[in-house]
């Protein structure tokens, strides 16, 4: 008995070893192949420049139009998943029958798991166009739909992880707000969503991070044009897409063609990094606060 | 005078063959009872007999509980509360509740106090800033905090939480306060002050207060409702009661034999 103890602890300290040591194997290869990298191009250059073209003949290396598209289209996503999806988590927690909570939030969670391709070829084959009813100077790439698109994507990110934030609210704070002779629209919004409010924002946070890292949605609706602006009526690149598109074309290895995407990668990853350590700095310092 | 003794009869409280169930569970077992107004009921009675869900009864707090069930009525101001055409938010500025534990809102004391005016849409500032000062004094809590209204409640002490709570409550003027054991969580010192305080306030307001401590019964309430398994054996006069009980049960209780 005691021996199968001590194998199952060495078991899931391997586990634990390997899901580290993954995360260090990632970190070093970015860092060993960016620092190659950045042996050619000046940080400076990489960080200011305003346009990246290492495929072309006349080769910058700046950053920021991916940069650009990321943001733009990971911003969209979220003004699309906030609304909603804050919406649905106060409609969950104060409002509906606990037993259609049990039935919704299992059926919203489907949505961030349908394939990403197929929500990609719906921004660009179904959301692009009707968009383009309304605005018709809307290219036929562009950052909108997309954005929009990965919103939808996120939504159940944000309404579960935010319904369990609303959920954690102390019972007696409710019953303070409701004996006062508040609506549960006012015990909502002036109680539970200030009271809840760290674990929204790690939330929104994390759901950040997720579109940022989204590939195929951008890859398919977005074009990939890298491009400094913050129209989202024009086709851009995110990060990923490049890279994507970089890894599966036929640029040789040991090429600085090649290494420009670990540099990118080390920018989205450094973003991500600070998103998720910014979310659990939140969760720490307030947790514990309304109990 | 005239007018006050007429205004204190319209603002009646009266149960009348009041059942209640949750689920299959029979808690509340034909009670019926009259408060009196301005004057302090306590409720006593071993845990788990029904207290709490008595009281909170007057305020419609139980709807939220999954199986609550009830039957007969109660009368406040003339009106059954519990019937369709009743505004529940207008019943509950009028009947005002206090907690078992304090349960400031993670907000700062000034807008604690004023929350129940705000909700109602008040927005002057003078107006708010007085009510803010007024209460506080009522409760004795102004001194204290005075400087300290723009900072977060929850720095508050447990027993200045609960006087905050009180305070936070009487903001809206209720004519009837409902507190459910609000000692329970509190030093000696603060309990005291509380019970000064409640002392003070059956002036203005009818005072009903579930308590465990039967010290605190005999104390403050001028008259005691004895629970036993959802059933209300004994009411009369605190006096009365804790001298001269009318029935056997009541007196094994207060002489400490159970509970
Ligand atoms: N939320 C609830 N759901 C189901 N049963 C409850 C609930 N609250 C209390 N009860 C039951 O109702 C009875 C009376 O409880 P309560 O009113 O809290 O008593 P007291 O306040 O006198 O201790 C107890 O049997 C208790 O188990
Ligand atoms: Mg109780």
């Amino acid at each position: 008995m005691r021996k199968r103890e001590k194998i199952i602890k060495v078991l899931l300290l391997a586990c634990g070893v390997v899901s580290v040591l993954t995360t260090f194997g990632i970190i070093w290869i970015l860092l060993s192949e960016a620092s190659v990298f950045f042996k050619t191009v000046s940080i400076k250059e990489f960080l200011t420049s305003d346009q990246w073209t290492p495929l072309f003949a006349d080769k910058h290396f700046g950053i920021l139009p991916l940069l650009a598209g990321t943001v733009l289209t990971s911003g969209i996503a979220i003004l699309v998943a906030l609304p909603f999806g804050l919406t649905i988590a106060i409609y969950l927690n104060e409002y509906a029958p606990k037993q259609l909570r049990k039935v919704v939030k299992p059926m919203l969670e489907i949505l961030a798991a349908v394939p990403t391709v197929v929500y990609g070829y719906f921004a660009l084959t179904f959301v692009t166009p009707l968009m383009q009813t309304v605005l018709p100077s809307l290219s036929g790439f562009n950052a909108l739909s997309p954005g929009i698109v990965m919103g939808i994507m996120i939504i159940p990110l944000i309404s579960s992880l935010s319904e369990d934030a609303l959920y954690a609210v102390p019972k007696s704070l409710r019953e303070a707000s409701y004996g006062m002779g508040a609506t549960r629209f006012q015990t909502a919004f002036r109680v539970l969503v200030p009271a809840a409010l760290s674990g929204i924002t790690v939330s929104v946070l994390l759901a950040i991070s997720r579109a940022m890292g989204e590939t195929m949605i951008v890859a398919i609706a977005a074009g990939q044009q890298p491009r400094l602006t913050f129209d989202p009526t024009v086709p851009i690149e995110t990060i990923t897409t490049y890279i994507v598109q970089v890894s599966m074309g036929d640029v040789e290895r040991g090429t600085i063609e090649y290494q420009t995407i670990f540099a990118a990668g080390l920018a989205l990853f450094g973003l991500t990094f600070l998103l998720n350590n910014i979310s659990f700095w939140i969760k720490k310092k307030f947790t514990r606060k309304y109990e | 005078m005239a007018e006050k003794s007429k205004m204190v009869e319209k603002e009646s409280l009266i149960a009348e063959n009041v059942n209640v169930f949750y689920g299959d569970n029979h808690v509340i077992k034909n009670v019926s009872i009259v408060m009196p107004e301005n004057s302090i009921t306590a409720f006593i009675g071993p845990s788990g007999c029904g207290k709490s869900t008595f009281l909170r009864l007057y305020n419609r707090m139980n709807d939220y509980i999954e199986g609550f069930r009830k039957d007969g009525s109660i009368i406040f101001n003339g009106k059954e509360i519990y019937s369709k055409d009743i505004q529940l938010e207008e019943l509950r500025k009028k009947i005002g509740m206090v907690f078992q534990k304090p349960n400031p809102f993670p907000k700062t004391v000034y807008e604690n106090i004023v929350y129940g005016l705000r909700i109602q849409g008040v927005k002057d500032k003078a107006l708010l800033d007085e009510v803010v000062e007024s209460t506080l004094k009522k409760v004795f809590l102004w001194g204290e905090v005075k400087d300290q209204l723009k900072k977060s409640a929850l720095a508050l002490s447990g027993g200045q939480q609960q006087r905050l709570c009180i305070a936070r409550t009487l903001a809206v003027e209720p004519s009837i306060l409902l507190m459910d054991e609000p000692t329970s969580a509190l030093d000696p010192i603060s309990t005291a002050k509380l019970e000064e305080l409640v002392f003070e306030l059956k002036k203005t307001l009818t005072v009903v207060i579930v308590t465990h401590n039967m010290q605190q019964a005999a104390r403050i309430s001028d008259k005691t409702a004895f629970f036993y398994m959802g059933e209300l054996k004994e009411f009369s006069p605190t006096k009365q009661m804790f001298t001269n009980p009318k029935e056997e049960i009541t007196q094994n209780y207060i002489t400490g034999r159970f509970g």
